[in-house]
């Protein structure tokens, strides 16, 4: 599968950016929106799709390789582990919210609050979106009747 | 209350087309619907949270399932049903619906929020203490969420610093079925694939 058509892949190039970025919006607004860590990554992720439904699979991997893509769903994973871990030895308990109740109180509705809500927010997303797009690159990739590449 | 009505009957319709269709494609399209139809659901219930969620999961399921289904050579399903395979996997429906009548009983009416105070007429008063009281734990959240984390809102502030083990439990879910898929959808282990081929 080459892709499709010169129109589609003219229009999702553009898209495609519009998509990436309202990702990126409902990630870092997720503690004074709707949204958050697990709807913006998946958002992330289909933009990439999206590339992948109109280029090809090749290319879209070109973009993002599998072995980044792993690599990115691990360090989301273990940077959310690393931040309620941070909570224990900053805080003295797992997962509490040592940035806003010691060093970084924040203003309420401010971009910077919140404390830790928006950095777990990004290890989500990025977890969250790493990991739904190799769903997809290893369905595509496995496909019946022929070799699987994975490595 | 009638959009919701409107709503239930329009998923229950896509439900039956999914499941009665013999073309895997429209069940993959019906089984959308029914996932739109949740999302508006959740949107008229003043959940944007989850409705944004729904759908954007919605979406790239469809596509997943789309793209699984038109790439399978057999997308038309053939063959008769068995009657006793039939008749018992309507007897266990039978038997969850009759159950499941009696445990929404139990629950607060349809489209009263848990956030807000218990209704009056709810069951949940007459044998529940004020302790008890399950409303008490969410009203605390929203009474407290702006000034014990910052957070605007309320749903951040619930899921990542009130209750943020489930959160960590969710993403350990994600991670060990991403892992298990890639394990098993790997034809060849590792050490296979460094031996050559005799």
């Amino acid at each position: 599968m080459k892709g499709m058509t010169i129109i589609v892949k003219t229009i999702s190039s553009w898209v495609k950016v519009l998509i990436f970025l309202f990702g990126i919006y409902i990630i870092l607004f997720g503690h004074l929106t709707p949204g958050g860590g697990f709807a913006g990554g998946v958002i992330l992720a289909s933009s990439y799709v999206l590339l992948m439904l109109a280029f090809g699979r090749e290319f879209a991997e070109e973009n993002l390789p599998l072995a980044l893509t792993s690599k990115l769903d691990c360090l989301g994973a273990f940077s959310f582990a690393l931040i309620a871990i941070l909570g224990l030895v900053f805080g003295g308990t797992f997962f509490v919210n040592f940035l806003y109740q010691k060093y970084l109180p924040g203003e309420a509705l401010a971009l910077v609050s919140a404390g830790t809500i928006p950095l777990s927010n990004i290890a989500i997303g990025v977890k969250v979106g790493a990991s739904l797009f190799l769903v997809i690159l290893s369905l595509s990739i496995c496909c019946k009747g022929k070799e699987c590449r994975f490595d | 209350m009638a959009i919701f009505y409107i709503l239930l009957l329009f998923m229950l319709i896509a439900a039956i087309i999914a499941v009665e269709t013999k073309d895997l494609l429209s069940s993959v399209i019906c089984v959308g619907a029914i996932g739109f139809g949740g999302s508006l659901m959740f949107l008229f219930l003043r959940a944007p949270d989850i409705a944004i969620t729904q759908i954007v999961v919605e979406v790239l399921g469809l596509i997943i399932l789309i793209r699984a289904t038109i790439s399978r050579d057999l997308t038309f399903i053939t063959g008769e049903r068995e009657f006793f395979g039939t008749v018992v996997s309507v007897a266990i429906m039978l038997a969850i619906f009759l159950f499941g009548i009696s445990v929404f009983e139990t629950l607060p009416r349809f489209g009263t929020p848990a956030f807000a105070k218990a209704p009056a007429g709810s069951p949940m008063k007459t044998y529940l203490t004020e302790e008890q009281d399950p409303n008490r734990v969410t009203s605390t959240y929203t009474a407290m969420g702006l000034r014990e984390t910052g957070a605007a809102n309320i749903v951040a502030s619930v899921i990542l610093d009130f209750r943020a083990y489930d959160t960590l439990g969710e993403a350990t879910v994600l991670f060990t079925s991403i892992l298990g898929a890639t394990v098993i959808l790997r034809r060849k282990s590792r050490k296979l694939l460094e031996e050559p081929d005799e």
